[in-house]
């Protein structure tokens, strides 16, 4: 068993069982922080793939901002122990349960009918920063001009909703602010 | 790829720019109100409005220069600067219309000219998408503006609901559509049309993925344009939107779905239209029938339209089904002459609503006649075009559609769709006799706040199209079909 293997059986073990420690987890922030060193985990393995983009992107987006977004939804409604409702308990973690290892049955069956086969260079080299870069800015370019404008709506609709109406519009306000 | 292959030509997303370009000016003017010393705030929707104008003639220009630009995930051609003109004709025309009526809704009008715009160069950028990922991208960003604008009045219940459920509905849409192109992708291997429609030519797809894809597709899409069953969202949405925010919803969603429909199965999937034609048609019956019966019951007049344009969205419909050059020409002159009597409708109502209500009951235009002998003229003007009685324009719309899909193989729909119109007449003309024979009750009269020049202005350009259209529809179809020749995959 040579280094790497050993490797991604250690952190694949950190991964599953951080995963496990979100669902069992009885406090909310644990859970919280169970997920982000499960994302953290999942872009390590990204990185030993070769596709560092999507590591870092995993970092930045999931751990950094999707974690910090639970958090904050945490801080909000409170984050004291989660009661135990007698009907949650009953059947959801198995119905749950069921649907995982239907899953992760499917994945084996899909993985053990594919032959191995030798890693193509030219493929391995898909994830990395510099072929993603120049994909997106040159062929790709009306999408990622695009989504920017996606994006600008989302802000602008942020400002319109969420914005405290001021009672402002008044002369002697719009002299004070 | 070298750099030098690179299609960089902007003439596809002309339009969308000078929209993207007016939205920042309406941004930046919106900032100097902050400060108190200069109040631009009325300016807005003026600076709007000019952007909305320079962009169609810049749609009107790029008419005759067809040409595909990046990597072909967009083209310009006929098509798609008569979408855009259909989008900015209803953009323009909700900007007038909100000029007097948003201020009362939410103070924040910086905002809301630039989500219009914004919306806008979604909706356009649609129509001129050839390619499932930019078709996606163009889709979410019209329809984020429009969930947001939907919910802009956020002390109304009902506008919070509409939003809320727009929303949500339109989440699991999107989903589907995301759901459906990611199966054509694994059956044909690519997300551009053209290539999408080569693997189908050499037979290298697989059918049964990609009929669900095309399924997956379609419900997206039939939720957009509210075809039945995916409409149910429709009366809710329409009525508790500012009166404004419905009617750009009602032309312009509409104009740009159906524009990447067509798009999608003439230019993606044009051997497999012996399947989805039929299919379409089928849709197209129960989105009419449905549409028309519903709309037989309804007292408030926003659920009117609503049900109302269910309903022409099935005669739209119809025009796609056919497949031919003369159904999309006929379904596009449906949706210009729409876009204006539509809007003329949408003003009426607004005129009607009282203060913080944003709906009107039916029973508000009895007898308006014999108070506002204008408005009732100009409201009868949109009611006999929306039924299709001639001369108007919306008479033609059926006319080109309904010729279309019969010389087209599809006589039943064409029945159908006459059988619909028929049903139609009945309410809308209930409208017309209720304004000049019932007797005005106190319910009866025009809120004078609401009254203003833009309006007046609005409904005036809108009653003028209706009626030029309608009896002069060369003005149109001279315009967009001088250069008829992207239709080389359709037949």
């Amino acid at each position: 068993m040579d280094f790497a293997m050993i490797f991604f059986i250690l952190v694949a073990a950190l991964s599953v069982g951080a995963a496990v420690g979100v669902v069992t987890s009885k406090i909310a922030v644990h859970s919280a922080l169970f997920l982000l060193v499960h994302f953290a985990t999942l872009a390590i393995l990204y990185i030993t793939l070769n596709a560092q983009f999507l590591a870092a992107a995993q970092v930045i987006i999931y751990a950094g901002g999707i974690v910090i977004l639970i958090l904050f939804v945490i801080m909000l409604i409170g984050s004291g122990p989660m009661e135990t409702r007698a009907a949650y308990r009953s059947w959801v973690p198995y119905a749950g349960l069921a649907l995982g290892v239907l899953m992760l049955a499917g994945i084996s069956l899909t993985l053990l009918q594919t032959p191995a086969a030798p890693i193509d260079p030219e493929a391995n080299q898909g994830g990395v920063p510099i072929v993603v870069g120049l994909t997106l800015y040159s062929q790709n370019i009306l999408l990622v001009q695009l989504a920017a404008i996606l994006l600008l709506v989302a802000l602008i609709g942020a400002l319109l909703l969420a914005r405290r109406p001021r009672p402002e519009e008044s002369p002697t306000s719009n002299l004070q602010s | 790829m070298n750099s030098a292959d690179l299609q960089l030509n902007l003439h596809p997303v002309l339009p969308e720019l000078l929209m993207v370009a007016a939205t920042a000016a309406v941004m930046i003017l919106d900032m100097f109100n902050r400060k108190g010393r200069t109040p631009t705030k009325a300016a807005l929707p003026w600076v709007a409005l000019v952007g909305v104008l320079v962009t169609a003639a810049a749609s009107i220009w790029l008419i005759g220069q067809p040409v595909s630009s990046f990597q072909g995930m967009a083209i310009n051609d006929t098509r798609a600067q008569a979408l855009n003109l259909v989008v900015l004709a209803g953009a323009a025309l909700t900007i007038l219309l909100s000029i007097r009526y948003i201020p009362n809704v939410n103070r924040q009008t910086g905002e809301y000219y630039a989500l219009i715009l914004l919306v806008s160069a979604g909706m356009m950028a649609m129509g001129s998408a050839t390619d499932l990922m930019a078709l996606f991208l163009a889709l979410e960003t019209f329809s984020l503006g429009l969930y947001i604008l939907a919910g802009l009045n956020r002390t109304d219940l009902r506008s919070n609901e509409a939003a809320m459920k727009y929303f949500l509905l339109g989440a699991f849409a999107s989903a589907f559509f995301v759901y459906g192109a990611a199966y054509i992708y694994g059956a044909t291997g690519s997300t551009r049309f053209d290539l999408i429609a080569n693997a189908l030519f050499d037979g290298k797809a697989d059918p049964s993925l990609l009929a669900i894809g095309v399924t997956l597709l379609i419900a997206g899409f039939g939720f957009k344009v509210s075809l039945v069953p995916f409409h149910m969202w429709t009366p809710d949405v329409y009525q508790g939107s500012p009166t404004p925010v419905t009617a750009f919803m009602s032309v312009g969603t509409k104009a740009a779905a159906f524009a990447a429909f067509y798009r999608l199965f003439a230019f993606a999937l044009p051997s497999e239209q012996a399947t989805w034609g039929p299919v379409l048609g089928a849709l197209a019956i129960l989105t009419m029938t449905l549409g028309n019966l519903a709309a037989l019951r309804q007292s408030s007049l926003k659920r009117l339209l609503a049900y109302s344009s269910i309903a022409h969205a099935g005669y739209i419909l119809v025009g796609l089904a056919t497949a031919t050059s003369a159904g999309i020409d006929g379904a596009l002159f449906y949706l210009i002459s729409y876009a204006f009597m539509n809007m003329g409708a949408f003003a009426v109502i607004i005129l009607l609503e009282r203060q913080g209500e944003m709906d009107a009951l039916g029973n508000r235009l009895n007898g308006l006649a014999q108070r506002h002998p204008q408005v009732a003229m100009l409201m009868s003007i949109f009611m006999f075009s929306l039924a299709g009685v001639p001369p108007f324009a919306g008479f033609f719309g059926k006319f080109f559609v309904f010729a279309a899909a019969v010389s087209g193989g599809y006589s039943w729909l064409a029945a159908v769709a006459m059988l619909n119109s028929a049903i139609g007449a009945y309410y809308y003309l209930r409208i017309v006799v209720n304004m000049y024979f019932a007797e005005p009750t106190e319910e009866t009269r025009i809120e004078p706040q609401q009254a203003s020049i833009p309006l007046a202005f609005a409904l005036g350009i809108s009653a003028v199209f209706t009626v030029a259209l309608g009896v002069l529809p060369s003005l149109w179809t001279n315009l967009v079909q001088s250069g008829a020749l992207n239709l080389v995959a359709m037949r």
